[in-house]
């Protein structure tokens, strides 16, 4: 009697864990592409990508972290194609080593967002180091990605610039969530900080409450992504062939075509410049 | 407040409309869970009984620790996990890194300390209780503890469903080791994380509705199992 409980438990495990299929998630041939929020939140990787594995036969198996850890995931191995937004770290990881090539694949740009009610004064500006220097002056709210990724290496480079001391303000005016750009950008909207975003995020992003782009246009706030095979000769475990593929289609005319295509609500969100 | 009006009705549409996207990420969140609840109980079970009925030098250390262990940060769980399963890690040969069975080490990893600890207090309270009579009749200490399990199989379920509850839960862990990779390692609650970062609250409260509405059913099962037994056994 005791036994047909114990057998009633197994089988609705069994049947919940073993027979459940995966479905069509079992494609024989994959890339893992380590990437940025950025392309994800926006929903482009989401809308280009099927293109690519339709034409392949090549799933690819996206992991959206910070440009900062998805550098050091790629450096493990654990990644076949790095996709992401950080030059001077992209070009360092190539020089080490780890990346066999970098190639541009499309910019968008960096944008200011702020209370509609703009306590530091900086709407309608297009020099983004003035208006910093205007929020840190008037002390307002500020959250920073706080990440090291590749929209706070920027914001921390335009800091610099405009010769003010981030780290004496930290938990101040100035906070740094250390999150990604969709959870900075729901923090910074509640507590009515301004932010620096990727303008593709800020498009498509859904809570954007009373904040608006305050700054825009600087040449500085250009946001240039960078595409890297992971360097097989360090990691063996690298699917050279089919992520050359991956590369070799982003930076032809049928992947470009499709970057140039993806639009939030009419909004053009990439701009493909493969040299 | 309009978010929690919108995701109640979005919830309801995702459940009536059947979506099968987020019916296989149900069905992952699931699989995965409970294939960890489960493997963790082959683990945790015997452990806790040892630990009750045993008696060795550091037993007190050992239980302080293992009951320690039921706070552990899955983040941290996560971290350590991707670290051994890393291609760069010992384990990386394994491949088995952004897949959901990395996923299910980690969550045993976070649920075992959760069901040798309750194990161990429900088995302690029965040994005091019957430790006279078995050994009376000439049941050693060890030989007691499948009798003992059993005997306390209904308060060991509420073991089972508080590792459960963790597992379908958590976040910090499963994110790390699968990736939140769409169609393969994507569960609920990696699914609620991304589309709070979207910014979409209303669609992520819906899909924390229904996490909880699953969570609820996952119970009542057991709860409807449980009573059923002690019948059962006693017819």
């Amino acid at each position: 009697m005791n036994r047909r409980l114990l057998v009633n438990l197994a089988a609705v495990i069994a049947a919940v864990t073993v027979l459940v299929p995966f479905g069509s998630m079992a494609q024989d041939k994959f890339i893992v592409v380590q990437s940025t929020t950025s392309t994800q939140n926006s929903g482009l990787l989401d809308a280009i990508l099927p293109q690519f594995t339709e034409k392949s036969g090549i799933d690819v198996r996206v992991v959206a972290v910070g440009t900062g850890q998805a550098i050091k995931n790629a450096e493990n191995g654990d990644g076949d194609v790095l996709l992401v937004h950080a030059k001077p770290a992209e070009e360092k990881f190539v020089a080490d080593g780890w990346g066999v090539k970098r190639h541009d694949v499309m910019y968008n740009d960096f944008v200011i967002v702020g209370p509609a009610d703009d306590p530091a004064g900086v709407a309608g500006s297009s020099d983004a180091v003035a208006a910093l220097e205007k929020i840190a002056e008037s002390q307002s709210a500020f959250a920073s990605r706080g990440d090291d990724s590749g929209t706070h290496k920027a914001e921390l480079r335009l800091w610099r610039e405009a010769g003010v001391d981030t780290a004496s303000a930290s938990g101040d005016w100035y906070r740094e969530t250390g999150s990604g750009m969709g959870a900075t950008l729901n923090t910074g909207v509640g507590m009515g900080a301004y932010i620096m975003a990727d303008r593709a995020t800020w498009i498509s992003f859904g809570n954007k409450g009373d904040h608006e782009v305050l700054v825009e246009g600087d040449p500085k706030l250009f946001n240039q992504y960078g595409v890297i095979l992971v360097n097989p000769d360090k990691h063996p475990v690298v699917k050279a062939e089919e992520g050359q593929a991956f590369i070799d289609w982003l930076l032809g005319a049928e992947g470009q075509a499709a970057i140039a295509d993806f639009k939030v609500d009419g909004q053009q969100l990439f701009f493909p410049n493969a040299d | 407040m309009q978010d929690f009006a919108d995701s109640l009705l979005l919830s309801l549409n995702l459940i009536v409309s059947g979506n099968p996207e987020l019916w296989s990420i149900v069905l992952l969140s699931l699989r995965v869970s409970l294939t960890a609840v489960a493997l963790a109980a082959v683990i945790g079970m015997p452990l806790g009984a040892a630990l009750a009925v045993g008696r060795f030098p550091g037993r007190p250390a050992a239980i302080v620790l293992v009951n320690a262990l039921m706070g552990l940060p899955p983040v941290v769980v996560g971290l350590v996990v991707y670290l051994f399963l890393s291609n760069s890690g010992p384990l990386g040969v394994l491949q088995l890194l952004y897949t959901p069975t990395a996923m299910i080490i980690a969550q045993v990893v976070l649920v075992t300390p959760i069901i040798a600890a309750l194990t161990r207090q429900v088995v302690e309270d029965l040994d005091a209780e019957y430790a006279e009579q078995l050994r009376s009749i000439g049941v050693s200490r060890l030989a007691s503890v499948p009798t003992l399990l059993w005997d306390g199989r209904i308060s060991l379920l509420t073991a089972l469903l508080a590792g459960f509850g963790r597992a379908i839960a958590e976040v910090g862990a499963v994110i790390i080791v699968g990736g939140n990779i769409n169609h393969v390692t994507r569960v609920m609650t990696t699914t609620i994380a991304l589309e709070t970062s979207k910014g979409n609250l209303a669609l992520a409260l819906a899909l924390g509705t229904i996490l909880v509405v699953i969570a609820i059913a996952v119970n009542a099962a057991v709860g409807l199992i449980g009573p059923a037994s002690q019948r059962i056994a006693h017819a």
